[in-house]
């Protein structure tokens, strides 16, 4: 028995953020029905890769991830029809999630007042860039915007060039999993208190939120006042020595030392007993490790061992003396590391048009309810067990409603 | 509306430190959990509080801006900026775990609590002989949720591991930085620790969901490593599905125009991503270069993909006069997707920032005040989210735990003070004269 199981969410996010928050409320058993628009669907179907690079509605491997065990059905929101299905399904629904951009759900005529009414208990999720309220509420974002603005990017990059954002699409996935997380807050509140409310994230806050650097400068400036505050760099972005990225013989490792008293440590991963005398080491109490004017020394000492070694050598060296070192990896690396596999964190699942595929499975075991992983569905694939068995359309209407673009 | 916050009534015994798993531990203590941190006074928390004794090198440097005034003193745990922020909404005991009284003590908490959360490295909890397998003897129903690195299991267990080396062995940091240079220009980040502290929190509360469905505790085995991975789909998919392995694109997205472009002012930048035809025609109206629209090198997406280098020769050229601001807005008015690369000194004058309130003014009898700290990171309809209270002092709620919580009589109390599990400064440091 899945750890959400009997929970009824209605989807009605696309892209990534949305997605990402209903995909582990499904991994981890509630029933997802997710929404999608005809004819085309969520336009996640959209985005690269694609299983053998070839695009198809049903091939792209971002979309088959981010939709484990949901069921789809297609289904117009902008046609009255499609919107009286909608409110029908929301009369047996826990949770709505959705992701539009503000302002669109009340074009729609759907809202969280509107849902509330025709079922009290439910609970409504909204994702949006910059939240539902604010003069940026109705700007565009994309992954750089995000990282910009969410300050994380001005603690990136290299002094004298510009700033660098993070790869990929990991601030839609933090969001989404706050998301999920919030919701089943307000969940468990409902159960236990019997509030039901309405959720508003907006991906800016979860950046600006960050328990990071960000947070922590912000903060800063606001005891600090008008100094003359720097960018964080690749060259100054050190608090205690070592620490940051250093080449090895096969590749990148990277250093985090977190205690000024790892000193000791230090000199026995190098194997340099002798630097335990070392004058040039010794003032202030072990002081020296905050202090940058050392840093090309310490350097230098980091690089005339780690370059000896393979970046999983210098990992397992670094880690048997207490040291936070550790490999860079590609993702052919992540692919075949020991670790990964022995926790079985990958799983195959099987799908009718992409076929036998690996994908990341879940980094939280839960001993007792595990998340159990099916595959994405087709698009519109459970049209006929939503619209004929559970609301009691007839096989033979649904044709009418495909040809008056309601699904 | 109302006062009742979602998860009020439940008892969070919080173990974490540093980033990750405090990170989780705001979640549920903005959600309403009571959320009561374990600390010692033999063993300063240096990751989440600080170094309880800052090297005297280090005041008058900008890193000393961490604590109001530039001064760490008189307790340099209390006052820092990190702390400020991760302790918001929780509670402060102090327990010595490393003795069987102090053990004790803790199992008597556990007893009246529903999750206990540590994100040591795997390896912490079995050296003190607190694990899940002990632990639960104490409360069958507990939910206990480990997040080191890389889980509790496998070849990595006892590995160490902060939020830049889990992006790298996760495959994260592969990814990023500049694609002309080796990885030293790329500077460490921690988005891991968050986003590892949202999972965590998720787990818990499908955790409480399921003991409420079936009684039934259980024990949560985390990897920040393998959180990372699931975050970076794409790239895990491309090599799964097609063998490809992905490399850095730095401040570029494959198939589109995208970039980070500096502006009037001293380090100042602009972030922007041109995907459309129609977003290429008002770019090029916009800065009064019609005769770009239909130039062949840069009619079409593919076109201009190719061409991405002396596209960005044409932006930097229009944004090097401009007011960082004012191109994100006028970029953002056509539907152009833009943003001005923020800094810390610009965040609390934001019109958007100011217009919802994210951040809050609050005073600390520690720290004064009053200044500003985030709040929380979604908002509720019937339960609106606040910072009820700032960060815990030492020990602060040493008496309401220790009492009412786990019913020890006064004089039980005054033991534990004298025994040294309770108190409000770590052993061994000196206070100033007030």
């Amino acid at each position: 028995m899945g750890a959400l199981s009997g929970i009824k969410v209605l989807d009605l996010t696309q892209y990534i953020a949305g997605p990402y928050c209903t995909k582990v409320l499904s991994d981890y058993g509630a029933e997802v029905i997710k929404i999608e628009k005809p004819p085309s669907g969520d336009p996640a179907r959209g985005l690269a890769p694609f299983k053998g690079n070839q695009p198809g509605l049903e091939s792209s491997g971002l979309f088959l991830y981010l939709n484990t065990g949901k069921k789809s059905i297609t289904l117009n929101l902008k046609s009255v029809e499609g919107r009286k299905i909608f409110f029908r399904l929301v009369k047996d629904a826990d949770i709505v999630v959705e992701s539009y951009a503000p302002g669109t759900m009340e074009t729609l005529g759907i809202n969280y007042d509107s849902v509330k009414a025709l079922n009290p208990n439910v609970l409504m999720t909204s994702i949006s860039n910059f939240g539902s309220t604010g003069p940026y509420k109705k700007y565009k974002l994309t992954d750089i915007v995000m990282y910009a603005m969410g300050l994380t990017m001005y603690g990136t990059g290299m002094a004298d060039r510009e700033p660098q954002k993070l790869a990929l699409t990991l601030i839609q996935h933090q969001a989404g999993m706050i998301a999920a997380a919030t919701t089943m807050g307000a969940y468990l509140g409902r159960e236990m208190h019997g509030v039901s409310q309405h959720l508003d994230i907006a991906l800016m806050e979860t950046q600006l939120g960050s328990i990071d650097r960000t947070a922590t400068q912000a903060i800063s400036y606001s005891y600090a006042g008008d100094f003359p505050h720097t960018r964080v760099t690749a060259e100054n972005a050190v608090s205690i020595m070592p620490m940051g990225i250093y080449p090895c013989a096969d590749g990148y490792v990277t250093f985090v030392a977190a205690n000024p008293l790892w000193w000791p440590r230090f000199v026995k991963m190098i194997d340099m007993p002798e630097l335990s005398e070392d004058p040039r080491f010794q003032d202030d109490d072990f002081g020296f490790v905050y202090n940058l004017d050392y840093k090309d020394e310490m350097d230098a000492l980091v690089l005339g061992w780690t370059t000896q070694l393979t970046k999983q050598e210098v990992m397992e060296h670094a880690q048997a003396a207490g040291m936070a070192g550790t490999s860079i990896n590609s993702m052919e690396d992540v692919y075949n590391d020991p670790q990964f596999s022995h926790r079985g964190f990958f799983v195959d699942i099987e799908h009718p048009v992409a076929g036998l595929v690996r994908y990341p499975g879940t980094p939280a075991q839960l001993s007792e309810s595990p998340a159990e992983f099916r595959r994405a569905p087709l698009l519109g694939e459970h049209n006929h067990e939503i619209y004929c068995d559970v609301l009691g359309y007839k096989v033979e209407e649904l044709p009418l409603l495909r040809e008056q673009l309601v699904i | 509306m109302t006062d009742t916050l979602p998860l009020s009534g439940i008892r969070v015994i919080d173990l974490s430190i540093v980033w990750a798993g405090p990170y989780a531990t705001i979640l549920l203590g903005d959600l309403g959990a009571e959320v009561i941190r374990i600390e010692s006074l033999q063993h300063p928390d240096i990751n989440t509080r600080g170094n309880p004794t800052p090297p005297a090198g280090l005041l008058g440097t900008p890193r000393a801006f961490m604590y109001p005034d530039a001064n760490p003193y008189p307790r340099p745990w209390e006052r820092g900026a990190s702390f400020a922020y991760s302790g918001r909404n929780k509670k402060s005991v102090t327990i010595d775990l490393e003795r069987q009284s102090g053990k004790e003590i803790f199992l008597r908490l556990v007893e009246k609590s529903d999750v206990i959360i540590e994100n040591g490295a795997a390896g912490t909890m079995e050296k003190l002989g607190l694990t899940y397998d002990v632990i639960k003897e104490s409360n069958p129903g507990i939910i206990m949720c480990s997040m080191p690195g890389y889980g509790t299991n496998g070849p990595y267990k006892y590995f160490k591991g902060y939020g830049a080396n889990v992006e790298g062995v996760g495959g994260h940091t592969y990814l990023r930085g500049y694609t002309d240079m080796d990885f030293s220009g790329t500077s460490p980040v921690f988005h891991a620790d968050p986003a590892a502290g949202a999972t965590a929190t998720f787990s818990i509360l499908a955790a409480v969901n399921h003991r409420r469905n079936t009684g039934k505790g259980q024990y949560i085995n985390l990897s920040q490593a393998e959180n990372v991975i699931v975050a970076i789909p794409q790239a895990f998919m491309d090599y799964s599905m097609n063998g490809t392995v992905r490399e850095r694109l730095g401040n570029r997205q494959q198939g589109v125009i995208q970039g980070c472009y500096q502006c009037s002012g001293e380090d100042n930048w602009v972030v922007l991503t041109l995907s459309t035809d129609d977003q290429w025609k008002d770019f090029c109206l916009l800065i009064g270069m019609p005769e770009l629209i239909a130039y062949p090198r840069y009619s079409s997406g593919i076109a201009r993909w190719n061409n991405h280098d002396e596209i960005d020769g044409i932006i930097s050229e229009w944004t090097k006069d401009l007011d960082h601001y004012d191109v994100f807005h006028k970029l953002q008015e056509l539907g152009i997707p833009a943003g001005p690369v923020i800094k810390p000194q610009e965040v609390f004058d934001d019109p958007h920032v100011v217009a919802r309130g994210f951040y809050e003014a609050h005073e600390h009898p520690m720290i004064g005040g009053p200044y500003m700290y985030p709040g929380p990171v979604f908002d509720l309809s019937e339960t609106p989210m606040r910072i009820r209270k700032m960060h815990p002092v030492l020990g602060a709620d040493n008496e309401y735990v220790y009492k009412e919580v786990m019913g020890y009589s006064d004089a039980e109390y005054d033991g534990f003070v004298e025994d040294q599990h309770i108190g409000d400064v770590y052993i061994g440091m000196e206070l100033p004269e007030e």
